[in-house]
């Protein structure tokens, strides 16, 4: 697939955030804050980082793989995998319906094309993304693994098991990060449960760390990410801190963790969809 | 008390049923180039050794952190790799439940969840470590295989057969040393049951370790002119329905023997399909909603009520309520 540029970048970020937010009104149930807040980052990703091949294959030899460990935001993984190509963006009308292979949370088990496990039970998707990672290397096939994660989700036990294995294993093909929006369900994570210095952890157990301050800027993503892509196969596992604001893009649903799981009504919808510019043509 | 019966099923060694994991391991890693090793801790105890020395680069050794091991073989069967995970039952179960749910039985993963010290014949750890609820879990999950193999002979041959065996499995074997009663040279059919002796007046279903007792108790009850047909189910899941309706119809009741809680075990498999198919009485060997302790194999056994003494008296009782 040929690289966007940052301009193009945008205005599929535009579409990407019209496509979750018109899936989740429709069945008034998914995850609309994360989706938003990440946009950028799964933009870039597959419209400019990875090397990756929309007639899929599980193996995924000789591409750049991507795994969603904080699965909620599927609408958002959903939306880009199909704007890539991996699938009809009409079936995003499907989203959480009986029979649809877009299940509320991720799955293999309906055979979407781009998913290659499931999500949702957090603290999961690290150690597998670092499974496919020491595949890659055994088959000596240079191509990196990404997978993000919450920032609340740092709260799960497993994710510290990962984050030290991936150090002692010196597994230097992955590039993990973590979305830091700052909420949980419950509220702030600083007030549920303080996660301090992710930074610090991070580096005393033996990662590279990138910040990416500005998380919904296009320009810093982009740079945030080929900055990481640079320490790759130098021993490390690299982590990016995306420093990311919920509901990004409609004004009434940025920096608050009231649209972590909650549905835009009509009204709501249609005042959202009037900030966003409908730059592919809505599904 | 073995020696003077007249077994149909004998043998001249006995050895750990781990061990037959582990040759079976090496000799995988030797056949096919994406079997890869994953364990946390307890390479000894699993006997991966022999497979980490000579495949040190498809070897991982993940510490003692089980979760991350689930997550870890279900990213490399992902890359194609066929993974086998190896820890104590206790560990490679329980305390990864969600992990192997959604990452490895929903998601559908070829990863191979080897299990060790299973039931009570851990012995002297005591009921920390002795899981007798491992196969309940694991038969609950879509997708997944779950086999539990009766001596060292046969756990080499599920450990190789699994290889070519594409899905989700449990591998679940033990500590001590057993007779080896069957031959080096089987055929391991995933989801065949193996009717070891023929019989007529009841059928005794064994796994595991209890497959030997079931040899035993057999011999027993012939000397008092009861026939028993002994059925080795080393596959509870697929469950071999037809074999167990098969012989069913000819003795008319049967017997469960499984080092397992009764609920959720092999016998709650042999109800569902007479209940369904062919109501015949039915008697449990199995541990009674309760936990294990510290002790040798041995007396768990008998203490639990798991050896061929109980089977004979269980055999009784079903015949005896047909």
């Amino acid at each position: 697939m040929e690289k966007q540029s940052i301009d193009q970048l945008k205005k599929i970020s535009s579409q990407v955030r019209r496509d979750c937010l018109r899936m989740v009104h429709a069945v008034q149930s998914g995850h609309p804050g994360a989706a938003l807040g990440l946009t950028e980052y799964f933009v870039a990703l597959y419209f400019n980082e990875m090397t990756h091949n929309n007639n899929f294959k599980m193996e995924g030899k000789g591409e750049d793989l991507f795994f969603l460990s904080n699965g909620h935001v599927s609408a958002l993984w959903y939306s880009v995998l199909a704007r890539s190509g991996y699938f009809n963006v009409e079936e995003l009308a499907t989203f959480r319906k009986l029979n649809s292979r877009l299940q509320g949370h991720p799955a293999t088990h309906e055979g979407l094309p781009g998913i290659r496990i499931a999500s949702g039970s957090l603290g999961q998707g690290l150690s597998v993304a670092i499974g496919v990672a020491q595949a890659k290397k055994i088959d000596k096939d240079d191509k990196l693994v990404y997978v993000m994660m919450g920032d609340g989700e740092q709260q799960e036990g497993q994710v510290w098991e990962a984050c030290m294995y991936a150090a002692h294993h010196k597994v230097d093909n992955l590039i993990a990060a973590i979305d830091y929006n700052g909420q949980q369900i419950d509220g702030p994570t600083a007030k549920i449960m303080d996660l301090k210095n992710l930074r610090a952890k991070w580096e005393a157990f033996g990662w590279e760390v990138v910040e990416v301050k500005k998380g919904n800027d296009m320009e810093a993503v982009v740079a945030g990410l080929d900055e990481a892509k640079s320490l790759t196969g130098k021993g490390k596992p690299v982590l990016i801190l995306l420093y990311t604001e919920m509901g990004f893009g409609v004004d009434f649903m940025v920096g608050t963790h009231k649209w972590h799981g909650v549905a835009p009504s009509d009204a709501e919808l249609e005042n959202a969809l009037g900030q966003l510019e409908e730059t592919l043509g809505d599904y | 008390m073995e020696k003077t019966l007249d077994l149909k099923y004998t043998y001249t060694e006995k050895k750990d049923t781990r061990s037959g994991f582990g040759d079976g391991l090496l000799e995988a890693g030797r056949n096919n180039p994406n079997v890869v090793g994953l364990c946390a801790d307890l390479i000894g105890s699993l006997k991966m050794g022999a497979f980490q020395k000579e495949f040190p680069d498809r070897f991982f050794q993940v510490g003692i952190a089980e979760a991350n091991m689930i997550g870890l073989a279900a990213g490399l069967a992902i890359g194609g790799k066929i993974p086998f995970t190896g820890t104590f039952a206790n560990f490679s179960t329980g305390r990864v439940y969600d992990q192997i749910r959604q990452s490895v039985a929903y998601s559908d993963k070829n990863v191979k969840i080897c299990a060790s010290h299973a039931g009570l014949t851990l012995g002297e750890d005591g009921a920390t470590h002795q899981i007798l609820e491992d196969v309940g879990m694991m038969r609950m999950l879509p997708h997944m295989t779950v086999i539990n193999p009766c001596d060292y002979n046969q756990t080499k041959a599920a450990t190789l057969a699994l290889v070519d065996h594409v899905g989700p499995a449990y591998l679940r074997f033990g500590r001590p040393v057993w007779p080896i009663f069957t031959p080096a040279d089987q055929k391991f059919e995933i989801g065949k049951a193996w009717k070891m002796i023929e019989g007529k007046d009841v059928t005794i279903f064994a796994t595991g370790h209890l497959v030997w007792e079931a040899v035993v108790a057999e011999a027993m009850l012939r000397e008092e002119g009861i026939f028993a047909e002994v059925i080795n189910i080393h596959t509870i899941k697929p469950f071999d329905e037809a074999a167990v309706l098969a012989s069913i119809a000819k003795t008319g009741c049967a017997v469960s023997a499984e080092e397992h809680q009764i609920n959720g075990g092999l016998g709650d498999s042999i109800a569902q399909a007479l209940v369904r198919n062919n109501p015949a009485p039915l008697e449990y060997v199995g541990v009674l909603d309760s936990f294990g302790e510290s002790g040798t194999p041995t007396q768990l056994l008998e203490k639990y009520g798991l050896n061929a003494e109980n089977i004979v008296k269980a055999a009784k009782k079903a015949i005896a309520r047909k």
